[in-house]
């Protein structure tokens, strides 16, 4: 069983067994689970076969987006990354197409319930849930509908502390606190009401939404539609884009983070923004192997400190580099990787092949924006927020969230005055890029204790210096943009070392022995794994060695979930060390197998760019290449975008297909946005009752 | 402002234009074809779902059916690409006395036209479609010959063989005016360029009347709209398309069928009628059509739907469409007002216009177009809407 049993972070609760079969296997799942992660926990990572060619199928959005995941479950094909285990559920895989039951009938009708209300938010993550409190604190009746159940969004993925300001958006909390933070928020505004496994399928031109919860359809009529649905995972092409154990980022969190499934042993990753950053990070605190991480730009997009934390602890970065291929008989088992030229494309014989289980597509999120963009087409007085307004920190999403809410509540004649411009102002600055990288300055000062700060780039953060019992951590300058500094006096609390969302404060303490000063680490992974008496090598800020020492103590601050690492260092390194390295570096970049010529991607036409429809680059640039310009068209006669996801993951595809082919943007349709948005079943509409033969259908989940 | 010559010019790349400028251009004839959207079959051409059949209450509309499932029936063959075809036939399921005695009624004159079209009971209606709510079934009529086609695959493969005669089709330009001279129709203004033929064909389906007024010749043409869906791809478990003609609570008769690719396509007439362009998705359209389809197949309940949309039926007051050459404007030809019948007449009528236009009209092809007259009363009903 690939179960995570410990972790520094989450709690592991005691769950009941669940007994269900796989293609007549007797397995277990964990109450209340879903089946796409327990077939991952018993290391089932194919699930099904794809009716057009029979390659395998598995897991890939584990957010209910797509269908590759499809499963016959008692005999109907269901979502199995949205379909919870029941207890004796026979799963089988689906090869070709689904049978449905003929013998189904159906024993009576709902009513389709209609509600009015002022606000619905469709989406309860960050900016949502932020929306929905400034909505109650001024007794709007609002509904906030999210299709998980627990809200938070993605919050409840993220194991790591925030970034932002203290007084905006809770930095220096988990995500995970922040999303139980923002929840309990809500209880304190009876006029909000939150709906959790509700997922709204599409708005409609009577300006209506439908929302499908717990098995039951319902049309909302709100005064103002606030879309704070967050963002999709952009993919990549080519060659074995598709095998099962390649997937995006999120439904890696899911997994790992949500269920407490260890998904994979080596695990690569593709794109160096925080997504990815985060995602080994997240995958080292699970106990999995982080073969590599790839950038194609010369450095990683994502926050410097991100990037530098999983460095310290052992994993390889190649910036530079482009995925040319990866390759298994069934499932991935090796991905090849190579330097890129200018234009992000491989250099030929500068591969490097290493043998990983999954691989991680991280290359940028899309807003998903068709909620709001039907809405507003439909002259609803729609509002968004959030990553479904424009990509960013979820920090940003908190406030973008306060923003649009009072957008809305002067739309409905409850506020009067316009948002304050100082509001758009911190917007601005807590959705800033990373800024300018400085070489770390020299030690100013002879304290003996005292932080040392291994954070050098300008980013939106300030919670060390928030934190600070003496105030002696300034920001250099107004903004919480700028760098970091200690000047003034330090007590040794480790409150900063603690608070930093980026692991980037150290303590150096000379107290006890002028000559061998006691360097303080922070460390978050698996408790137990380092211990006093333990030899470590140390790395500095950007995790080179500085050699080996004896670990003298480790700290665990439980309510901070933090360990601190105490090792004895010199003078000379002890301003340096920043980090224990977690494992040395592989011997893995294996050369180009001899006698095989270079992969050369961007020409391989059987990569496929629509993987519901699996349409392969080939028959899109024939297409292109025959004069097409309307992606309806083309839609219309290769299938891309026709499949169960409604074109939202090859969409950006198609499109850089059309830019590799030359043509110019301008000259091209996009698809026409049509509901649903989501797959449901069609008895769902009109909340019938139903019989299939394996007992009555409760209610109309997994779709 | 250039100025091309044409032989004949088509407004509008849809289920009728397109077929009608293939034909033409078979007939060797200098096509030029004009659409104010981006390709091929952006109009409702993309809405219908792709039933095609000759069981139609008349004469003029049987045979450029019959036409029309020859060309579909036999495309692959003779041309190769894969449209769809599947000739699984029509089923109208009956549960009432008095539909009965209508359809009844009706297959007589239906089988005087030649029609394959029979009655048959129970027993073989559940073995037709299997899991159809059997309670008070009492039977209905079955077409076995009619069957159905991708109208986005049929409209590429039309418009690629159109293109490979030498047709021409200008997208993205849309008809702001006619060129006349003497009340004859000389071309075409668009909002690129101007254009001239000897004759101009409205095929502008939904816009056909008000681009007929400016030519000067009112149509009594007027678009009414219709929301479909369409499902995942199950394992094919019935072959016909499904027409039951019981009023529904916010709804006439609905239909649907299994494609090609084994999803069921589904599309439900409202009552009233919603006139109109409006092309917007309702919320009524699911609830309602989610009840009454699986009160008579019980097992698409579970079947995922996975997308609707809205389309237009451009109506005539008959329910019959007007394919003519009007005497008060000559140089300009009609092939409008199909009544959401475009894609499954559009052939037969293309290659019947084709043949007349070309000066080669055949009585039969005489005799198709009678019907379609613009000079009618329009006091007759189309019984199969």
């Amino acid at each position: 069983m690939e179960r995570i049993t410990r972790h520094v972070i989450l709690s592991v609760e005691e769950k009941k067994k669940v007994k269900f079969t796989f293609a007549g296997r007797s397995l277990e799942a964990l109450e209340g689970e879903v089946i796409s992660s327990a077939l991952f926990a018993n290391s089932i990572k194919i699930f099904s076969e794809h009716k057009k060619d029979g390659s395998p199928q598995g897991m890939f959005c584990a957010n209910g987006q797509c269908a590759q995941c499809t499963v016959i479950a008692d005999g109907l094909p269901v979502k199995a990354c949205v379909t919870v285990v029941r207890e004796r559920m026979k799963l089988e895989p689906l090869k070709g197409l689904p049978k449905i039951p003929v013998s189904a009938c159906v024993s009576e009708y709902g009513r389709v319930e209609e509600l009015e209300v002022d606000a619905l938010i469709i989406g309860g993550g960050p900016s949502g849930l932020t929306a929905a409190a400034e909505l109650g604190r001024l007794d709007v009746n609002t509904l906030i509908i999210d299709d998980k159940h627990r809200l938070g969004g993605k919050l409840v993925l993220q194991t790591h502390k925030f970034f932002g300001s203290v007084e905006d958006c809770y930095a220096g909390a988990r995500g995970i606190d922040i999303a139980d933070k923002l929840t309990d928020q809500l209880k304190e505004y009876p006029s909000v009401k939150a709906w959790t496994g509700a997922t709204c399928a599409a708005v409609f031109s009577d300006k209506k939404a439908g929302v499908l919860r717990d098995g039951k359809y319902y049309l909302i009529k709100p005064k103002v539609l606030i879309s704070a649905t967050g963002a999709r995972e952009k993919t990549l092409a080519f060659p074995g884009n598709t095998l099962p154990g390649v997937y995006g980022a999120g439904a890696f969190q899911t997994l790992v983070n949500r269920d407490l499934v260890r998904p994979a042993k080596r695990l690569f990753i593709v794109g160096g923004g925080n997504v990815g950053l985060i995602a080994a990070y997240h995958a080292l605190q699970a106990g999995i192997r982080v073969v590599g991480l790839i950038e194609a730009l010369p450095e990683c997009g994502g926050y410097k400190v991100h990037a530098d934390k999983i460095k310290r602890l052992g994993v390889p970065i190649y910036t530079g580099h482009t995925i040319v291929k990866a390759e298994g008989k069934r499932e991935l088992e090796t991905v090849t990787i190579a330097e890129a030229d200018t234009r992000f494309r491989a250099v030929p014989g500068a591969e490097k092949t290493f043998s990983a289980d999954t691989l991680l597509i991280a290359v940028g999120l899309n807003p998903v924006n068709e909620f709001h963009l039907q809405a507003s087409a439909f002259g609803m007085n729609a509002f968004v927020c959030g990553d479904a307004e424009e990509i960013a920190e979820a920090s940003a999403a908190m406030f973008s969230g306060k923003i649009t809410a009072h957008k809305a509540l002067k739309s409905l004649g409850i506020m009067a005055g316009d948002v304050p411009q100082f509001w758009f102002e911190r917007l601005e600055v807590l959705k800033s890029r990373p800024g300018a990288v400085r070489k770390p300055p020299p030690r100013d000062h002879d304290k003996t204790v005292y932080p040392a700060l291994h954070c050098h780039q300008e980013i939106p953060c300030d919670p060390c210096v928030t934190v600070c019992p003496k105030k002696s951590i300034k920001l250099e300058g107004a903004s919480i943009m700028n760098n970091p500094g200690f000047a003034g006096d330090c007590i040794g609390c480790f409150k900063c070392l603690l608070i930093c969302p980026g692991l980037a404060v150290t303590m150096v303490d000379y107290r006890k022995d002028k000559n061998a000063p006691l360097v303080s680490v922070p460390f978050e992974i698996e408790r137990g794994l380092i211990k006093k008496g333990d030899t470590v090598t140390l790395t500095d800020w950007e995790g080179a060695s500085l050699g080996a020492a004896v670990v003298g103590d480790v700290k665990d601050f439980k309510a901070e979930n933090t360990l601190i690492v105490i090792v004895k260092a010199s003078p000379a390194t002890a301003d340096k060390i920043a980090s224990v390295r977690l494992y040395e570096p592989e011997k893995t970049s294996a050369a180009r197998p001899p006698g095989r010529p270079a992969a050369r991607p961007l020409n391989d036409d059987s990569i496929i760019i629509c993987r519901c429809e699996r349409v392969t680059l080939g028959e899109i640039r024939k297409a292109i290449k025959s004069g097409v310009r309307d992606m309806n068209q083309l839609k219309a006669v290769t299938r891309a975008g026709m499949g169960a996801c409604g074109a939202k993951t090859c969409e950006s595809l198609i499109l850089s297909v059309f830019k590799s082919e030359g043509v110019d943007l301008k000259e091209v349709t996009g698809f026409s946005r049509r509901p649903l948005f989501l797959e449901a079943p069609l008895g769902a509409f009109s909340n019938a009752k139903c019989e299939t033969g394996h007992g009555e259908k409760a209610s109309w989940s997994g779709f | 402002m250039s100025v091309d010559n044409y032989d004949v010019i088509i407004i509008g790349a849809g289920s009728v234009g397109t077929p009608l400028a293939m034909f033409l251009a078979e007939k060797t004839r200098k096509v030029l074809v004009i659409d104010s959207l981006p390709s091929v079959g952006q109009g409702q051409n993309k809405c219908a779902i792709g039933g095609v059949r000759a069981t139609h209450s008349d004469g003029s509309k049987i045979k450029a059916a019959l036409r029309s499932i020859q060309i579909f029936s036999a495309w692959r063959k003779k041309r190769g690409d894969d449209i769809g075809w599947l000739q699984g036939g029509y089923f109208f399921p009956v549960y009432s006395e008095k539909d009965e005695v209508m359809l009844k009624d009706m297959l007589k004159t239906q089988q005087g036209f030649g029609l394959d079209i029979n009655w048959i009971g129970p027993e073989k209606a559940r073995k037709l479609v299997p899991g159809i709510a059997a309670g008070d079934l009492r039977g209905g009529t079955y077409s076995p010959g009619d069957g159905s086609a991708s109208p986005l695959l049929s409209a590429n493969a039309f418009y690629r063989r159109a293109l490979k005669l030498g047709a021409k089709f200008n997208f993205n330009e849309s008809v702001t005016g006619f060129i006349k001279e003497n009340g004859a129709i000389k071309g075409v203004k668009t909002t690129k360029a101007s254009y001239c033929a000897p004759l101009t064909v409205n095929a502008a389906g939904a816009y056909a009347a008000p681009l007929s007024e400016l030519a000067g010749v009112i149509v009594p043409v007027r678009p009414d709209s219709h929301e479909a869906g369409i499902t995942e791809p199950v394992e094919r478990f019935f072959e016909p398309m499904v027409v039951d003609l019981r009023p529904g609570e916010k709804s006439l008769n609905y239909y649907f069928y299994q494609n090609s690719e084994g999803q069921l396509v589904f599309c439900l007439t409202p009552s009233p009628p919603s006139w109109g362009d409006d092309r917007r998705s309702t919320s009524e359209f699911l609830t309602e059509i989610s009840k009454r389809m699986i009160n008579l197949m019980p097992a698409a309940a579970n079947i995922k739907v996975r997308r609707t949309w809205r389309g237009l039926y451009p109506m005539t007051p008959d329910g019959f469409p007007i394919a003519d050459f009007p005497k008060n404007a000559p140089g300009y030809a009609l092939a409008v007002g199909m009544c959401g019948q475009g894609f499954m007449l559009g052939p037969g009528l293309g290659a019947t216009l084709a043949s007349v236009i070309a000066g080669c009209g055949s009585k039969e092809d005489m005799e198709t177009l009678e019907g379609f007259r613009l000079g009618r009363n329009f006091s007759g009903q189309e019984k199969l809407k």
